[in-house]
């Protein structure tokens, strides 16, 4: 599903975040990503996203090369590409139902086919009596299923995470945790960056961990 | 089709609610854009009116034969009748002493003055329209000199210096008027791009996301192209209200001056052609306006990963 080979990351600034990377990721698997702050987590998420741009190296994700995709390729890219930020990233102004439809909207989907999925997908994360709320009027961690219900309308074959428990107690990051469980056991890759190993133990999925800009593990669970 | 022309409705109305949440800047670029609409509009309006006026002078050259005064009306005609038919002449009128006077009194507000006067004062005078094809200086010239030497007449005239006078200042006014046009054309592209850039500063974070979630550039672009349009088109509107308005001001003065000169011109305003190629000019600047806004910004704009902290840790850590 993706395959890092020997992949460098350097900013603008002159900083190098990641440093000659190679790993791959086979289809269905979960994976976690961990490491201190600053270890390049986030820079990994980018370069999957295409949000930034390697410096050197290769970088496949469901068979596309990343390294050559064209910019006006990217959004259909981003479509098949998930992702649950730390931040929730939802828009204030919109109600619940409005946010999760965005990336069906945004692809052009019917309006019926619309209210099926987003319905769907809100169902999944148990937000379904919720759709007309606005987002603020929500915990935190409904606010992070409202993130994760919007990942995954469309379907996509990659869940990417960064950080999606980072603000939540224990039990509700133990819920959001086993939500992502349940996508990986649909057959959707999933990667969760985090720093929590209490997660790692619990669910035993294999693990990536960088340590300033380097892969210092790759494969069984810490 | 369908689904594709429903989207854009939706987009058509969400710009129109985005306009209405902001009345204040939307009233003042719409007005803006109306004012600056209606200036070309109006110099475009005082060109044509003006090259109507010119159009009724038949080519506007003519020669004024005053004859002497012992030449009497049957005189006149008969001497008009035989210049008429010279290869040159397109066609004589005549305007005889009592004419004149009639049409003096009338219009000079002298009558009860001149009715004092024991004999009429004035000349009986044939106006000489030559052909089109002699309307070049040199053959006028000839003609006002064969003319001139005639025994019936006293003077012969050539009324050509402030027609080509008038379409020297024609000329320019139109290509005033292309110039004016074009740097307003350029103020509603700024005012225009102006308040697209302040809109999407607003919906930075909102654009943000639509990347982050697999957005296009086309679809990010849309609103603010609706937007963009539907400001120029609100702007053209009033500049055609405020032209309209000016003109409705100015017409009475104007229909007064054209009887003066016994000319039954009428000031036209915009047709219906008129005001509608106005309206797309004003939507077509918005659009492109807010195209070239929206270009600028979307190639700087990077999706955030993260909401934006105080720099003081290593920026694009983590």
């Amino acid at each position: 599903m993706i395959r890092f080979s020997q992949v460098s990351k350097r900013y603008p600034n002159g900083y190098e975040a990641l440093k000659r990377i190679s790993f791959s990721l086979e289809r269905e698997t979960m994976t976690f990503l961990v490491g201190h702050s600053g270890a390049g987590k986030s820079t990994l998420l980018k370069l999957i996203t295409l949000v930034e741009r390697s410096t050197n190296g290769q970088i496949v994700v469901n068979s596309k090369n990343l390294v050559k995709l064209p910019r006006r390729q990217i959004p259909y890219f981003r479509r098949e590409v998930g992702v649950i930020f730390q931040d929730h990233k939802l828009l204030h102004d919109r109600t619940v139902f409005d946010n999760v439809a965005l990336p069906l909207v945004v692809s052009g989907v019917g309006h019926r086919e619309t209210g099926r999925r987003v319905r769907a997908a809100l169902d999944k994360v148990g937000l379904l009596g919720k759709e007309r709320l606005s987002p603020i009027t929500l915990s935190g961690g409904e606010q992070q299923r409202v993130g994760i219900a919007r990942a995954v309308v469309n379907r996509p074959p990659l869940l990417l995470a960064d950080e999606p428990t980072g603000n939540l107690d224990a039990q509700l990051s133990d819920e959001i945790m086993d939500l992502f469980h349940q996508f990986n056991q649909y057959g959707v890759t999933v990667i969760i960056a985090t720093h929590e190993r209490r997660h790692i133990r619990r669910l035993n999925k294999p693990v990536l961990e960088l340590m300033d800009g380097r892969l210092v593990q790759d494969g069984a669970p810490a | 089709m369908k689904a594709y022309l429903l989207r854009h409705i939706q987009v058509l109305v969400a710009s129109l609610g985005q306009l209405a949440r902001m009345p204040g800047s939307t009233v003042m670029s719409v007005g803006v854009i109306g004012i600056t609409l209606a200036l070309p509009g109006l110099l475009y309006l005082l060109v044509a009116n003006a090259e109507r006026v010119s159009d009724e002078w038949h080519g506007g050259t003519h020669v004024s034969l005053f004859l002497r005064g012992n030449i009497d009306g049957a005189q006149a005609q008969t001497l008009a009748t035989r210049l008429a038919k010279r290869a040159d002449v397109n066609r004589v009128r005549v305007i005889s002493a009592d004419q004149a006077l009639l049409e003096f009194k009338e219009l000079s507000g002298f009558g009860e003055a001149l009715d004092a006067l024991p004999a009429n004062p004035l000349p009986s005078l044939l106006v000489v329209m030559p052909e089109p094809e002699y309307e070049h200086p040199e053959s006028l010239e000839r003609m006002v000199l064969e003319l001139q030497s005639l025994p019936a007449v006293e003077l012969a005239q050539l009324d050509m210096e402030w027609v080509q006078r008038f379409h020297v200042i024609l000329t320019l006014t139109r290509r005033a008027l292309i110039v004016l046009s074009m740097l307003l054309a350029l103020a509603v592209l700024l005012i225009v791009s102006n308040t697209i850039r302040l809109a999407i500063l607003n919906r930075r974070e909102e654009i943000e996301i639509i990347q982050l979630i697999g957005g296009t550039d086309r679809f990010i672009r849309r609103p603010f192209l609706y937007s963009g349009m539907l400001q120029g088109f609100f702007g053209a509107g009033v500049a055609i209200v405020l032209i309209a308005l000016c003109l409705h001001l100015l017409r009475p003065p104007i229909q007064v001056l054209a009887n003066l000169y016994g000319s039954g011109f009428r000031v036209a305003g915009l047709g219906a052609v008129e005001s509608l190629l106005v309206l797309a000019i004003g939507m077509g600047l918005g659009w492109l306006a807010s195209r070239w806004s929206v270009g600028r910004h979307l190639r700087r704009l990077h999706p955030a990963w993260r909401p934006e902290r105080p720099r003081m840790r290593n920026f694009g850590r983590g």
